[in-house]
């Protein structure tokens, strides 16, 4: 019974690990890049930033869309940016994070 | 579009000066196509690249042609991108302002086009006199023929100077200048305003919106005023907007008004233009007299929109689908910038120029592999206006694509303005031109 039990959560855990990737793989492939386009007109194409605009190239993930967040819910201040992150879903910063953090910082 | 075809086509076709129309062409492809496999990989072969997925031709080399042009190489690779631009360096219409408060030169807002050769566009000086969107190609002045299979429209806007009196010829003689499309009317508005005599009056007209650049022409008081405050004491910047109150940054302009110019800017609500003679401005139960009169006349899609007939709402402005900035009206015309019928609360901007840009781009490159485009688009806009010669403010909002209306909305809670002008958003400022403009030209 228990063995069964736990089979059958074993069965379903595998579904879902299947599962999820097969989504990822049916959304856009170009929606992140298309996603991160828009901001670069302040912080340059792929995130190459020039002058006082932040790089966003090459940024770890998790520490952009951190940022992003803290910006989102208003608890870092900003004087653009807080109001901006608001305009993206949770999903759409966290394909942007991974982008930025998939490009080569500028040596 | 069949992909094969198009491939057969490019193959065939790319090292011929060909401007056959579309049917003929179609006839020569069946019969290239009839030469067998053999021929076909032999075509394929020649070249160390895969084969052009497709011909683009992009007219207008400004905030949204430019960047459509590089972007389309970015992300396409290998496909025909041509950029047909009259000017032979890009002028940036945002920042301009600066310029004619005399706190920037002209060269500051000048960029050349020689760099968007490392993307692998193509450059072509010249003017476009017509569009044939049945023969997908455009014809130039110099009787050259660029093919398409599809076709960027970024004219940006021409005026519609007939509704007030003697407008048009003052404009037409340069007496009046509107310095609404930044170049050579930027430096002479400049030379007007230093030459006027210390203690005269500067007159700027605000059409009804809207029109390019909504924050514009009250920057341009701003910078003005600056300009007066410091070199010509006593003189005065009148500020006549047909419009029932300050369209964009309100609050904003209010205090920067108040607080920096106050004696210097008188702004007047519903002065609608009605007449122009001399430097004098007449309306309804007024006539003013300026020393230097700066027309901002009322605006709709340039001349070359209207001759390709994507011009259908109102006789002003090109109705687009949002998903791939196609014209409503003519099939394979994808138009930009500020020459569209705007979406709900979308600017007529460079930023936002170049934000559709990349949503036309991303979906040509789609188009012309048979794929589907993305169907959840985002755009936003960022635009700063100066207020002193270091202080800004701003105006954002973030548009995402709706697909029960088929439209992009703003949402709701985000976007805004700033809080109060500083000197940081005006560094800014100068970030965000040095970084569209390496975005738009490499």
């Amino acid at each position: 019974m228990t063995r069964s039990l736990a089979s059958l959560i074993g069965i379903g855990a595998l579904a879902l690990s299947l599962h999820a990737p097969a989504q990822a793989q049916a959304a856009d492939p170009n929606l992140a890049r298309n996603l991160a386009a828009t901001c670069a007109n302040c912080h340059g194409t792929d995130g190459q930033a020039r002058g006082e605009a932040a790089p966003l190239a090459g940024m770890p993930e998790q520490r952009l869309l951190n940022t992003l967040s803290l910006y989102r819910n208003g608890t870092l201040p900003a004087t653009i940016m807080h109001q901006i992150t608001k305009g993206y879903t949770e999903d759409q910063l966290k394909l942007i994070a991974g982008y930025f953090a998939a490009q080569k910082p500028r040596q | 579009m069949n992909v094969s075809s198009l491939r057969i086509r490019s193959d065939r076709m790319n090292s011929t000066p060909s401007t056959l129309p579309s049917p003929s062409r179609r006839a020569l492809l069946g019969a290239t196509a009839t030469l067998g496999a053999t021929s076909l990989a032999g075509c394929a072969s020649i070249g160390s690249s895969a084969p052009s997925i497709g011909r683009v031709v992009v007219v207008g080399g400004g905030y949204g042609g430019a960047t459509a042009a590089r972007y389309l190489k970015r992300w396409g690779g290998n496909i025909d991108v041509t950029l047909v631009e009259r000017e032979a360096a890009f002028v940036s219409c945002p920042i301009s302002n600066l310029v004619i408060g005399g706190h920037k030169q002209i060269g500051d807002v000048t960029r050349s086009y020689d760099s968007l050769a490392a993307s692998g566009v193509k450059r072509v000086q010249g003017d476009v006199v017509a569009i044939d969107a049945a023969a997908r190609k455009v014809r130039l002045r110099s009787g050259a023929e660029l093919p398409y299979d599809r076709l960027v429209l970024s004219p940006g806007i021409d005026f519609n100077p007939n509704s007030v009196g003697g407008l048009k010829a003052a404009l037409d003689s340069g007496r009046i200048l509107h310095s609404w499309k930044a170049g050579p009317q930027t430096v002479a508005l400049r030379r007007q305003i230093e030459s006027m005599r210390t203690g005269g009056v500067v007159a700027i007209t605000i059409p009804k919106a809207p029109y390019r650049c909504p924050p514009g022409p009250y920057e341009r008081a701003c910078m003005v005023a600056s300009y007066l405050k410091a070199n010509k004491p006593g003189s005065k910047v009148l500020v006549l907007d047909a419009n029932p109150e300050i369209i964009s940054k309100k609050g904003l302009f209010e205090k920067a008004f108040a607080e920096h110019y106050k004696g210097i800017i008188e702004y007047r609500p519903n002065a609608e233009l009605k007449e122009v003679s001399g430097t004098t401005a007449k309306f309804d139960f007024e006539d003013v007299r300026a020393d230097v009169l700066n027309v901002i006349p009322e605006q709709r899609a340039a001349d070359l929109a209207v001759q390709a007939g994507v011009v259908n709402v109102n006789q002003r402005w090109a109705a687009v689908n949002w998903l791939t900035m196609e014209s409503t009206t003519v099939p394979n015309v994808h138009v930009l910038g500020d020459a569209t019928f705007p979406a709900p609360l979308m600017p007529k901007s460079g930023h936002m120029a170049n934000q559709q840009a990349k949503v036309a781009a991303a979906a040509i490159i789609q188009l012309l592999k048979g794929e589907p485009v993305n169907s959840a688009p985002v755009v936003m806009n960022t635009c700063y206006s100066f207020v002193t010669a270091t202080d800004v403010v701003h105006v954002a909002s973030v548009h995402q694509y709706d697909a029960k209306d088929k439209t992009f909305k703003t949402v709701p809670g985000s976007g805004g303005v700033s809080a109060q002008a500083s000197a940081l958003e005006g560094r800014y400022a100068l970030a965000w031109a040095d970084n569209i403009w390496a975005d738009m030209l490499g």
